[in-house]
């Protein structure tokens, strides 16, 4: 999923005469992560702060001057670079406070932009396609210029990517219709041209976008009909492959345009599978282009859209977790969030989609904040505007801060731990849980399980209510909590996990069975889950009657013609099985959060045959009582309590008995249950044919043609034999 | 065959009224049948419940309920009064008022020599019965409250009358109340409501069997005054009740549709002396209120809110499968309320306040069979014409040219003349109609549209000239039988030459038009003819019978045809006869001189006179058959009769001249939907 986050200004902007001009040639970034370099269409650079919504500094060139390039920053000099009137390059400093003081040089050709990246070198493009380093440029400002370009062929956009130890110069460029993706290799120099694929409408490409993944250059283009595509250039390319060659390219997403065509619209990829767009009609929205929407590229889905007040001008800018739209008479900011969308998620089969998903994603590292590392900010994180961070800086006086309490734990005394973590958790700034909140725990499991006579129930429990945990975040809790017989927890870990392993959850399953019915039935558990076994078990205890109405007992019901007549003292038995659950009332309640778990029945299977017989045929009794009560009727499940689904309890059933068939076979006393079991197969075949035996009727139900309306008047033809 | 262009047309919104009372004659087998709106229907139960005749209502009369004394038909309303109908002039013959208020009730004695009303101001009046009218007796004593229900005791020395929480049980000769049974109320919230006797029988053995409101019937001693057996039946009220001849048995009606029987019976084979009625059977052919009951020889005939009479066989008094042993259900009049222009492509519809005419669309699509086509033009309602007075009307004719409209009531006869050009209609009411032309049983234009024949009293024919200037009266044509049975179908040929006339008696005559002069009878039928038409080339009169029997008779050579002859020889096939709704209309195809055209409320039929009869082994519906079959192995199992259910609820079906089918529908499903709530019923847990 991906969201967008509030909006802010970052600044006011003026209105060009032409208004389909935008007033911002470009913003790059900074040493910084939290300043943008915003470069207007005349004459002046303002470097600002942004979360903080400030200008730092501003540079002008004098009247007359004009910049014709955006401002970029040298990262390794610590310097701004700008281009006035194409052919003078200027350097500055951020302590500079006049622009026509800073160090200047002309050169002989147009250049058309300097591009400077984290960890690499600025280049600058000239108009005719050269490249040079601006170092080596400096120092020989009158070097000639070489034409890489024909006549008539014009620089379209460009970009340079800088990764490990390449460094590329993108450019695309426009020639009587035709277009071409120059791919420049710097140290070692290579050239290579691509065509683009050719649109049916004759249309070029709005907007381009490249990225660096898996070695490859990705380049996704927007065309006016809606449609973007991407292209991949292989990094390293085939050194000497001379001539131009034809661009594959495939199409990643057709937006809907509404009438007319694109006219300034633009899209930037975020990640792999998200791309951001603006001046694209929203679909749900009926008119207007002035939208920025999130899609997803593999689903095809919209994520997430806002409209932005006033006109767009088809630029979108993005820098760490922030996109930049001037829109209208403003440059806004705003933050956003992409977030891997999975299968699982997709098909709404993880459990808590909504809630857990996004919230213990933040707990799993992430790529993006391992590849900017140096980064405090992961894009995950939500900007901090001014007002947040006032209103905490009042809140955290007194309190320890989070690496406080994670010292504590080391040494510090149980109740006071306890003392501290409850408070933390209860301070309840979300944000910051979310990422204290699994270090907290796996210092906590670290300390517990180095020593014995430490462990804090309610602290831990506490930490997993706040749902930011999951089993592979502190991957040692749940066991933990099973060494030291804290059932409250491991139920809570149960309900709360979504990826518990098999093997974990058959652990849990084994020592509920086998432990003794007294040892459960003292301590507390969730009662919501206690009060469902409870119905349960009176269900039973009615005596089965509901409305006067005694239902055919299960037996009766599916035995079939030549069915045996069961000896009377089995048939005893049967009832007495019936009405009395084989276990106590708590361990049942556990045994249906394992029930519960979800679970991959291939890795399932081989922990299952740990289980020794009387546990098997425990929990298969177990299993049919609940099978029998939800099969009577008499039990009416009520809607909202957390409760095993038949398939669940058919699912377990079916795979213990895989697990140990041939044992429970020999077992003597797992004969009268096998049989019952068998009788439980029976049924659900029965049950089944059943339904396919009037399947093809219901089929014949749908294809039955809808009785036409006949209206209060028509002309028909008939025809008489 | 071939391809038909059909206008399905659906717009008319025939809406039939709520059956109030009814009244069956055993010994003349007519069901005398009385609607919401003062209507009165004769059924005639020898002749395959054919609808006989029709008295046109009259929005100020009302009926509560139809006596039959003897051969006469007297009923009672709200109004006050009391109303004998003269059934050869289908028209009241005289009210006379009772000077009791609304009068709920009225019923004869076995003699027939007196009537018995019941008044809202809570007297019991008797009439004596004259040769030619009523007289007023006297009252008997005086009761508080109204009088809801009336029987005469068989020995007509006593009457019981059902009241407000009561029976009163009187001493006839002296018009002393003998006895008082005490009704009681209903249980719980009804309990403060007081308790209607909507119906009571008494029983030649002194037996009083009660309806109430209460939805109870009730057993009483009427000797001793005594309660002898309650029968809880409904939730809601019971409305009808109605004892066999032998005294057997008894039927009631509720509100909620059902009607259940009571038998008089023993409980027990041994103790066949100690009969008690005994609840046997309950049918549901109804969704609303019951209103009328009759329990005639071998079925239950019953009517109420949901307008349609129903006639449900008592099967035991069956030996074998026949059309008397299935189930009838009248929904629609056996009479045109449909006229067709076949030149103009008018329809008029005819309804008791007002008439419409409409003109029909208009498309030029071609399709295959079972298409619709794009409608060109919609169909467009030029005329909405209201009557003027209280009567209804009784009968409408629109000309072929869509040039002159007249209808009748009981007491005038309008005509009127059309002009259509294009989209705009003027109609202007032709002055000064001939006085003698004062009502009219059927109406009829020539072809041409220059003479208008009006069925009069005694099957006599008014024939009017119709021209530009003035219309003007021609002639009186009288049938020779000197039958006084009012005519119920006219048709004349295209040609204009000759009119045939059908009455109540099954009589048919035919007249020449332009000698003026009766040409011929045909042999009389023992059933009544349901349609007749003239076919326009051969002037062969085609006829078919309330049994369903065809005819055909050439009226120039004065005998059957041959085809009629070898049909009869052959006789039509089960399936025809065992058809439960007469052929209301006859009409030909001037293009294809073999074929008429018929229909009923089920069913469209062509007839095609060149192909061979089916036997009874024939598959009589074959259409299915013939569509899967190739075009040569066809002919082979062609026969006559070609029917087309696609149509349902049939109304009236009319050939244009320009070979396409106007098939007037009004589906039931849409009576229902407008027909009120129904009383509501407990189904399942709800």
């Amino acid at each position: 999923m991906a969201a967008l986050y509030e909006e802010f200004t970052l600044c006011g902007l003026v209105q060009t005469q032409n208004a389909s001009d935008s007033p911002i040639q470009g913003i790059e970034r900074d040493g910084d992560s939290d300043h943008a370099v915003v470069t207007d269409s005349t004459r002046s650079v303002t470097l600002y702060k942004v979360s903080d919504q400030k200008p730092l500094g501003s540079w002008t060139v004098k009247q007359g001057q004009l910049l014709t390039c955006p401002a970029v920053f040298n990262f390794q000099t610590k310097e701004y670079v700008v281009v006035s009137d194409n052919k003078v390059i200027r350097v500055w400093k951020d302590e500079d406070l006049n622009l026509d003081k800073a160090f200047k040089a002309t050169v002989t050709a147009d250049v058309w932009r300097v591009h400077s990246a984290p960890g690499g070198e600025p280049v600058v493009l000239f108009q005719r396609g050269a490249v040079r380093f601006l170092d080596s440029l400096l120092s020989a400002p009158q070097q000639p210029i070489e034409d890489v370009l024909s006549e008539e062929e014009v620089i379209r956009w460009s970009t340079n990517i800088v990764a490990e130890e390449q460094h590329f110069v993108l450019f695309t460029t426009e020639q009587k219709g035709e277009c071409c993706l120059y791919v420049q290799r710097l140290n070692p120099n290579t050239l290579q041209k691509y065509r683009l694929e050719r649109e049916d409408s004759g249309a070029s490409p709005l907007s381009f976008s490249a990225s660096l993944r898996d070695k490859h250059l990705n380049l996704l283009y927007l065309y006016p009909n809606g449609c973007v595509y991407q292209s991949v250039v292989a990094a390293r390319g085939y050194v000497g492959l001379e001539g131009v060659q034809a661009l594959p390219r495939s199409l990643r997403l057709r937006l809907a345009v509404g009438e007319g065509e694109l006219g300034a619209a633009s899209a930037v990829a975020l990640d792999e599978a998200h791309v951001a767009v603006v001046g694209v009609p929203h679909p749900s929205a009926r008119t207007g282009k002035d939208f920025l929407c999130i899609w997803n590229t593999n689903f095809q889905t919209l994520q997430a859209g806002k409209e932005m007040a006033g006109r767009i001008h088809g630029q979108v800018w993005c820098y760490l977790g922030k996109l930049f739209v001037p829109h209208g008479k403003a440059l806004s900011v705003i933050p956003y969030d992409c977030q891997k969308s999975s299968l699982a998620s997709a098909l709404g089969k993880l459990r808590h989609t909504g809630i857990a998903v996004s919230k213990s994603s933040v707990a799993v590292p992430s790529w993006n904040t391992l590849l900017h590392g140096d980064q405090p900010q992961g894009p995950t994180k939500i900007v901090e505007t001014r007002k947040s961070k006032l209103s905490r800086k009042s809140q955290s006086a007194q309190a320890l801060t989070v690496d406080q309490v994670l010292e504590l734990i080391k040494t510090g005394p149980v109740d006071e731990v306890q003392r501290e973590v409850e408070a933390l958790v209860s301070r309840g700034d979300a944000q910051d849980l979310q990422l204290s909140v699994g270090q907290l725990a796996c210092h906590l499991v670290a300390r517990s399980q180095a020593e014995t006579a430490f462990y804090t129930p309610v602290a831990l429990a506490q930490l997993v209510q706040t749902q930011f945990l999951c089993h592979s975040v502190c991957p040692g809790l749940l066991l933990l909590s099973l060494e030291h017989k804290d059932y409250f927890l491991c139920q809570l870990c149960l309900q709360l996990f979504p990826d518990i392993p098999e093997v974990v959850t058959c652990a849990c399953l084994k020592t509920f069975i086998s432990v003794p019915d007294g040892d459960v039935e003292m301590v507390s558990l969730e009662p919501d889950s206690v009060s469902f076994m409870e119905g349960l078990v009176a269900a039973g205890a009615r005596g089965g009657q509901q409305n006067g109405f005694s239902p055919p007992l299960f037996e009766e019901d599916s035995c079939d013609a030549n069915h045996q007549p069961k000896p009377p003292q089995d048939k005893k038995n049967h009832t007495l099985q019936l009405e009395a659950c084989p276990v106590g009332l708590h361990k049942a309640v556990l045994l249906n959060e394992v029930l519960q778990t979800p679970y991959s029945d291939n890795f399932l299977l081989p922990h299952l045959k740990d289980l020794d017989t009387q546990q098997v045929i425990l929990f298969l009794q177990y299993l049919q009582f609940v099978y029998l009560k939800y099969s009577q009727d008499v039990y009416t499940q009520t809607p909202g309590l957390r409760s095993p689904t038949m398939t669940q309890i058919i699912d377990w059933v079916c795979l213990l008995l895989d697990a140990h068939f041939t044992v429970l076979v020999m077992a003597p006393d797992a004969k009268g249950l096998l049989s019952n079991l068998q009788s439980f197969v029976k049924s659900q075949v029965k049950l089944f044919s059943e339904l396919g035996k009037i399947e093809s009727s219901l089929q014949e139900l749908h294809k039955m043609k809808l009785s036409k309306d006949i209206s209060q008047y028509s002309i028909e033809v008939i025809e008489l034999f | 065959m071939g391809e038909f262009k059909v206008h399905r047309v659906r717009f008319f919104d025939y809406m039939p009224t709520a059956i109030r009372a009814m009244a069956f004659n055993a010994h003349t087998e007519r069901l005398a049948l009385g609607r919401m709106d003062g209507s009165v229907e004769i059924f005639n139960f020898a002749d395959r419940y054919f609808q006989e005749k029709v008295i046109p209502g009259k929005d100020s009369r009302s009926i509560e309920a139809l006596c039959w004394v003897g051969g006469r038909l007297f009923s009672a309303g709200l109004n006050g009064e009391i109303t004998e109908y003269d059934l050869e002039n289908l028209r009241p013959k005289y009210s006379l008022e009772a000077y009791g208020g609304p009068i709920w009730t009225i019923t004869s004695n076995s003699q027939g020599a007196h009537l018995a009303i019941g008044c809202e101001d809570g007297t019991v009046k008797l009439f004596e019965v004259l040769e030619e009218s009523i007289q007023f007796e006297r009252n008997l004593d005086r009761q508080k409250g109204r009088i809801i229900s009336l029987s005469w005791h068989p020995s007509g020395t006593q009457i019981a009358a059902g009241m407000m929480d009561m029976i009163r049980v009187f001493d006839v000769p002296t018009g002393r109340a003998v006895q008082r049974l005490l009704v009681d109320r209903g249980f719980g919230g009804s309990k403060s409501r007081e308790t209607v006797v909507w119906s009571v029988v008494f029983l030649s053995d002194y037996t009083i069997i009660s309806g109430d409101s209460a939805g109870k019937v009730q057993v009483w001693d009427g000797h001793t005054g005594t309660l002898v057996k309650t029968h809880l039946v409904t939730k809601w009220d019971v409305l009808a009740l109605s004892v066999s001849k032998d005294e057997s048995s008894v039927v009631v009606g509720t509100s909620e549709g059902t009607v259940i029987q009571f038998q008089f019976i023993a409980p027990t084979l041994q103790q066949q002396q100690d009969k008690e009625w005994v609840r046997t059977r309950t049918f549901k052919n109804h969704t609303h209120d019951v209103r009328a009951l009759a329990e005639i020889e071998t079925a239950i005939v019953s009517g109420g809110m949901d307008t349609q009479l129903v006639v449900r066989p008592l099967l035991e008094k069956f030996d074998e499968r026949s059309h008397a042993s299935a189930l009838r259900k009248i929904q629609f009049p056996h009479r045109n309320l449909v006229f067709c222009a076949k030149k103009a492509g008018l329809l008029l519809f005819q309804f008791p306040g007002q008439l419409e005419l409409w003109r029909l669309g208009e498309s030029d699509g071609h399709g295959k069979p079972g298409d619709s086509l794009p409608l060109k033009r919609k169909p467009e309602k030029l005329l909405h014409l209201k009557r003027k007075g209280e009567d209804h009307i009784c009968c409408s004719a629109l000309s072929s040219c869509g040039g002159w409209l007249a209808y009748s009531t009981m007491s005038s006869v309008r005509l009127y003349r059309l002009q259509t050009d294009n989209n705009d209609i003027s109609i202007s009411k032709v002055p000064k109609l001939p006085k003698i032309l004062r009502s009219a049983h059927q109406l009829c234009f020539s072809s041409d549209s220059s003479k208008l024949f009006a069925a009069s009293s005694q099957s006599s024919v008014l024939v009017i000239a119709l021209s530009q200037s003035e219309c003007k009266y021609v002639h009186t044509l009288k049938p020779k039988s000197g039958s006084r049975q009012p005519i119920h179908l006219m048709t004349n040929s295209v040609d204009g030459k000759w009119l045939a006339t059908a009455n109540s008696d099954c009589e048919i005559h035919v007249y020449n038009v332009q000698k003026l002069k009766l040409h011929c009878i045909v042999p009389v039928y023992g059933s009544c003819p349901s349609a007749m038409g003239i076919h326009p080339t051969t002037n062969n009169l085609t006829m078919v019978h309330a049994d369903q029997q065809i005819f055909e008779y050439s009226i120039v050579e004065k005998q059957y045809t041959d085809w009629s002859r070898k049909l009869q020889k052959q006789g039509l096939h089960n399936l025809w006869l065992d058809r439960d709704t007469p052929v209301t209309h006859v009409t030909f195809n001037p293009k294809n001189p073999e074929q008429i055209l018929l229909h009923d409320m089920h069913m469209f039929c062509i007839i095609d006179q060149s192909l061979p009869l089916p036997d009874q082994k024939t598959q009589f519906y074959n259409q299915m058959t013939l569509r899967s079959l190739s075009e040569q192995e066809r002919p082979s199992h062609l026969h006559a009769f070609k029917i087309c259910k696609t149509f349902q609820d049939l109304l009236s079906v009319s050939l244009l001249d320009d070979q396409s089918l106007v098939m007037v529908e009004r589906p039931l499903l849409a009576i229902t939907c407008q027909l009120p709530a129904p009383v509501r019923q407990k189904k399942f847990a709800t």
